[in-house]
């Protein structure tokens, strides 16, 4: 829609082009949330696009994502072979987004991160592959946060004013770990009500659950649990951690990810080289 | 900036902040839609360097440089206000042929978007068409289109029967049909409406002096400004249906969401901006948000008498209800019900609850109002009742009949909503006080917190029968809520308890029906006027009924349903005119039943359980009380026929009808038909599109203005020859003379002929649903995996048409019972966007197998009867009976969604198959 209040769009086209930042101001990556909602409040957009960072990039160290890379184009991203997880994970999340594939050429891997929603897919992959942010400060520095602690809650991030989420780093050691990938929402391909990934590897096991709770929670374990130690581990998430809105009420959400969490755990119990047989139980 | 648009290099300014649609429109190219302005619905669909996008997302200052493709130009290059291009592009071929729209605002997005998809996408067309939302036909002919399958032909013989294309197809196609806001009108004026964030409260005083002094801003409208009337803005045949409860601009606020006051300014951002600059000091008042708080003796009321001047001298006093909350009340009886249930084997009673929805027609409510060159105050606008709207004005601005025109671009969905008047009031005042072209455009937040909704309702119903199924007694007790205003409050109230008890045999019967006032948005007309509500509730319980009793559903049924001969009585013994004109609910129920048992064994996946459930609904073919629909048709000098109705086409398919009845009576071909429709300047009355009557009222009067002048033709042929008038035959080129001469049409240019129609008397429609549906027991959710319907439409006029508008009944149906609520939070709407308001989307309906019963009826137009509302009203029922089948779980509340169900359904299978009291006197 039309964002009246708007003055004036920015292009910078280095970093030493930012602006100084001011209330009012929004930095505009793919813009398909930003345009999807009334801002009253914002006077100016400062386009990142105008930037121009690669969309990615592939290294030994692993993928660092920009900000601005697109879900189609990731989607799109030719995987070296061995990166099991993220070739399991990122079609999925990619689709998991609410909006069409043709939102999907314009949204971002960032904008979707930094909206914060319980719901951002972009969001659980990056959690569920060990990334981290790495974030321009407003004086000319730069600060990591896992990306666990970057979103906080609905719509809050830990992003001060005038910071920008530059790039997602995922680590090679994550992208080659095994992964489960579980959706559920109200409707087909609605907004999702619960997501989860669950990953394993040689350094142990983890669980992501995302849009069933207000923020990605994460739980590392050495090794596969059994059924009876992941119910306790969910069990243990407060009340007031499921997120309760129109795409679901917290005690199915909390149902569901006990039922989602459990598949995932016997999935990568299957897999798992390691002797473990599909029940959980130690061979 | 500069881009490129359908081949033409364009310089324009962008706006910052603006978004491509706008800058496209602005420019001229009307194709792209503003359905929900959030990238949700995809009607606004365009093609940026080839890449489908969504305009109302993409800044427009994206586009410099770049190549835009829109509707108008998928074919090839145009420019902005070319005609209908001579070559389509394959895809709007496919969906000419398929007929994949009908109301059609929202095809521009979807063949852009289909125009796009590779052959993977193609696979999964519910992953590819999630962007794109259509409401009117349930995806089953868009589908059809994409995969290359016709369901429209044209030939030789009588058009009546054959699946006749719209004629509007290639224009809406191609993305040149004109919607009520499709056109440029110079030094228009923007208008934009501050709405109250209180749910009830008194206006003490309102301070626009900042907003007034904004740049751009024209004029801001209060209470002060409106006029001292009251009207509603539901709008039936005769106004004295609905309570006069409302007024243009109100100093007493009674829901958060109610107009405060109006900005007018150059822009919509001047106007947007001066909204917030406007103070109001508002009296918060204790506010009611339910029916049973606004029903106990000391509630706050939503209309207290005390802010109303007392009624002018020989004014009639308003009606006496049981409670000042009340809007509509009903009560009746037949025979004996405490008797009735005294003779019951077996009893169920149950509460059924049913949860407000919203249209969700994709074209927003919209109005633009101009004073034409005679001086007449002009209205176009997205209605479903052009001359009731025109009288409304009228009789607010105290106006003659002869200064008001209102008329209909092509409508983008109503279902209802738009038997309001909503916008044209108030568009109407800004006009006549500043004299200069306004328009005011709702937004989709608008739609959902200030338009209307379905009327939520809880519906207490008590069934008895004997051990054979024949039923004794029917108790119903019914509190909807009608929010703050009264509109459609009554006629829903006894709408909604009539059909749904009428079409079962039963000597003793009773209802007792409230329909309360809140300070939460106003309920309206919504698709099936009040039934699908208490269907949902009766039909739940007659499936409950049938399984006490040990029962087959259909067989329940059968017992108890009125067969031709048998009165069709509610709660009163009063004559009527509904007659039997046909008959066919014999043949739903048999289609249906053998239709399911003719379905495949279905393989469940492991965790998932597998049910099948049915209801019925029974509609009167019109509403009651009068509706009036009027004709007008002249022969041309080229041979072709001008046909002028009243009555609006908002992707019912009537127009189709029109040209298909009229080309039948004239022996012509029904795109010789040239129809003007939905304008108070083209006949003299017309009640409206409106309960189902488009092609039972409306088409009537076409078909016998057709046959008058048919005759009229044949007669003056005979004079001029001397023949005998029945020997003489009408052709699409002339008349045939009993010699073996000719007499050429053009001999008989300018003549013309009128036709009417008064709604009485009225027939009865049928509808059957069922589904077999398969839940997971431990997450609740439902899938499900046949959808069958068998409907009693008469003689079908247009099949392809028919289906469409049964599909996508079915799919709205869908919609209500499975996702779909308008939900509050306190008194305010936190539903305000298709994001958190699920319309189904393709993924979400299955292909719904259609069946027509073979009847003709006797009253309808050679043969037919209505089918447009009643396909919606069994859905919720028939689903409910299903997941009841699959797990044991009876569903007392509408949408059945996951996270509602889970719980009831896990309990249910865990409970063993405990025997059953017969007698159940539990209330769930």
């Amino acid at each position: 829609m039309d964002l009246n209040a708007i003055e004036a769009v920015l292009a910078p086209a280095a970093r030493a082009d930012l602006p100084a930042w001011r209330a009012g101001d929004a930095w505009l990556a793919g813009g398909t949330w930003l345009f999807s909602e009334p801002q009253p409040h914002l006077a100016r957009l400062v386009d990142l696009a105008a930037l121009g960072w690669p969309p990615y990039a592939v290294g030994p160290d692993g993928l660092e994502i920009a900000a601005t890379c697109t879900l189609a184009a990731l989607e799109r991203l030719d995987l070296p072979p061995g990166w099991t997880a993220a070739a399991a994970l990122i079609g999925p999340c990619c689709r998991a987004l609410l909006g069409s594939f043709k939102v999907r050429n314009t949204a971002t891997v960032g904008g979707n991160l930094c909206l914060a929603l319980p719901a951002g897919p972009m969001i659980a992959l990056t959690a569920a592959l060990d990334g981290t942010g790495l974030i321009w400060t407003p004086d000319g520095g730069e600060r990591r946060l896992p990306v666990l602690d970057l979103v906080r809650g609905p719509g809050e991030t830990a992003l001060e004013p005038g910071e920008v989420l530059r790039r997602i780093d995922l680590p090679a050691a994550a992208l080659g770990r095994r992964a489960a990938f579980r959706r559920i929402a109200l409707s087909p391909d609605g907004r999702s009500g619960a997501l989860l990934i669950g990953t394993s590897g040689a350094t142990g096991w983890a669980l992501t659950v995302t849009a069933a709770t207000r923020r990605p929670l994460q739980w590392r374990l050495p090794a596969v649990p059994e059924a009876e130690t992941l119910a306790e581990i969910l069990a243990a998430v407060p009340d007031a951690l499921w997120d309760d809105d129109v795409h679901g009420a917290p005690d199915w959400r909390r149902h569901v990810t006990g039922i989602l969490a459990e598949e995932i755990r016997r999935d990568l119990a299957e897999q798992d080289p390691s002797g473990r047989d599909a029940s959980g139980a130690a061979a | 900036m500069r881009l490129t648009v359908n081949g033409q290099e364009q310089a324009v300014p962008a706006r910052p902040g603006q978004c491509l649609r706008t800058l496209l429109r602005d420019l001229g190219w009307f194709g792209g839609k503003k359905g929900c302005d959030a990238g949700d619905c995809g009607a606004c669909t365009v093609h940026l360097d080839g890449e489908p996008v969504h305009a109302c997302i993409t800044p427009a200052f994206r586009a410099a440089g770049r190549r835009v493709t829109t509707i108008e130009g998928l074919a090839g290059p145009c420019t902005p206000g070319a005609g209908v291009p001579e070559a389509v592009h394959p895809m709007q071929a496919a969906f000419l042929a398929a007929q994949g729209f009908q109301c059609g605002f929202c095809t521009p997005g979807m063949v852009m978007t289909a125009a796009a998809l590779d052959q993977g996408r193609r696979a999964d067309l519910g992953d590819a068409l999630k962007g794109n939302l259509c409401r009117c036909t349930g995806y089953g002919t868009i589908r059809d289109a994409i995969d290359g399958i016709a369901r429209t032909e044209a030939g030789p013989g009588d058009p009546v029967g054959c699946s006749v294309p719209a004629p509007a197809g290639p224009a809406i196609v191609s993305g040149r049909a004109a919607y009520t806001l499709d056109q440029a009108v110079p030094g228009l004026l923007h208008m934009k409406v501050l709405r109250a964030p209180h749910a009830a409260a008194r206006i003490r005083r309102i301070d626009a002096a900042e907003a007034l002094a904004l740049p751009g801003v024209v004029a801001v409208l209060t209470h002060a400004d409106a006029p001292d009337a009251l009207f509603s803005t539901g709008r039936h045949h005769d106004p004295r249906d609905d309570a006069a409860d409302t007024r243009v601009l109100d100093p007493i606020i009674r829901f958060a969401g109610q107009r405060v006051a109006a900005v007018v300014a150059e822009s919509e951002a001047a106007a947007e901006a001066a909204l917030a600059r406007i103070a109001v000091d508002y009296e918060i008042r204790p506010a009611v948000l339910d029916p049973d708080s606004a029903l106990r003796p000391d509630a706050p009321l939503v209309h207290d008498p005390a802010d109303r001047p007392p009624p002018r001298p020989g004014a009639d006093a308003p009606p006496l209800r049981s409670h000042p909350n009340l809007a509509a009340e009903v009560h009746g009886a037949v025979g004996d019900v405490e008797a009735g249930f005294a003779q019951a084997h077996a009893i169920h009673e149950g509460t059924y609850v049913s949860q407000r929805v919203q249209h969700g027609h994709l074209e927003t409510h919209a109005a633009l109002g101009l004073i034409d060159a005679a001086g007449r105050l002009v209205i176009r606008s997205s209605t479903q009742v052009p001359f009731l709207t025109r009288d409304a004005l009228c009789a607010l601005y105290d106006l003659p009949r002869a200064q008001v025109r209102v008329l209909c671009g092509r409508v983008g969905g109503g279902f209802g909503g738009k038997q309001e008047m909503l916008t044209e009031d108030l568009v109407a005042l800004a006009v006549l006080k500043l004299r200069r072209p306004v328009v005011w455009e709702m937004t989709r937040e608008e739609q959902f917190v200030a338009t209307t909704t379905r009327h939520p309702m809880r519906v207490r119903v008590r069934l008895g029968a004997k051990a054979d199924g024949t039923l004794t007694a029917i108790a119903l007790h019914v509190v909807a809520e009608t929010g703050a205003y009264a509109n459609h409050a009554g006629g829903v109230l006894h709408h909604g308890c009539n059909e749904v008890i009428a079409v079962y045999r039963c000597p003793n019967k009773r209802v007792d029906g409230f329909n309360a006032y809140t300070n939460t948005v106003p309920a309206g007309a919504f698709r099936g006027y009040g039934l699908s509500q208490t269907i949902f509730a009766v039909e739940s319980a007659m499936d409950e009924l049938a399984r006490r009793l040990g029962l087959d559903p259909f067989a329940m049924r059968r017992r108890n349903v009125i067969r031709p001969g048998d009165p069709m009585i509610s709660t009163s013994l009063e004559p009527h005119d509904v007659a039997y004109g046909s008959y066919g609910l014999d043949q739903c129920l048999d289609h249906v039943e053998a239709a399911l048992t003719a379905l495949p064994p279905a393989a469940p996946e492991p965790g998932w359980r597998v049910g099948q459930g049915m209801a019925l609904a029974m509609i009167d073919t019109i509403p009651p009380r009068g509706h009036l629909a009027e004709a007008r048709i002249r022969l041309e000098a080229d041979g072709t026929y001008t046909l002028q109705v009243g009555t609006a086409e908002f992707g019912n398919g009537t127009a189709t009808v029109h040209a298909q009845l009229a080309a039948s009576a004239l022996g012509t071909a029904p795109e010789r038909i040239r129809l003007v429709a939905a304008d108070t300047d083209a006949v003299g009355f017309d009640t409206g599109a409106y309960g189902s009557t488009g092609t039972v009222v409306g088409g009537l009067a076409s078909h016998r203005a057709a046959l008058a002048l048919a005759e009229a033709l044949r007669a003056e042929a005979a004079r001029r020859s001397g023949a005998d008038p029945a020997a003489c035959r009408l052709d699409a080129e002339g008349v045939a003379l009993p010699s073996g001469e000719r007499i050429a049409l053009a001999a008989f240019a300018g003549r013309a002929a009128e036709g009417r129609a008064d709604g009485s008397p009225r027939s009865i429609a049928f509808n059957v649903q069922a589904f077999r549906v398969a839940v997971q027991a431990a997450t609740g959710a439902v899938r499900i995996l046949d959808s069958l319907h068998a409907a009693d439409a008469g003689r079908v006029i247009n099949p392809t048409q028919c289906r469409g508008q049964i599909e996508g009944g079915v799919a709205q149906g869908i919609g209500a019972a499975l996702y779909e609520e308008v939900r509050l939070d306190g008194p305010e709407v936190v539903t305000r966007s298709f994001r958190s308001y699920h319309l189904p989307a393709c993924a979400d309906v299955p292909r719904t197998q259609v069946l027509f019963a073979d009847t003709h009826d006797r009253i309808g137009p050679l043969g037919a009867k209505s089918m447009s509302e009643s396909p919606f009203n069994p859905v919720a029922a028939a689903l409910a009976n299903a997941i009841r089948d699959a797990t044991g779980y009876r569903p007392h509340a509408t949408p059945f969604s996951p996270d509602r169900i889970f719980r009831g359904v896990a309990a249910a299978l865990a409970q063993t198959s405990a025997p059953a009291p017969a007698r159940d006197e539990t209330r769930a």
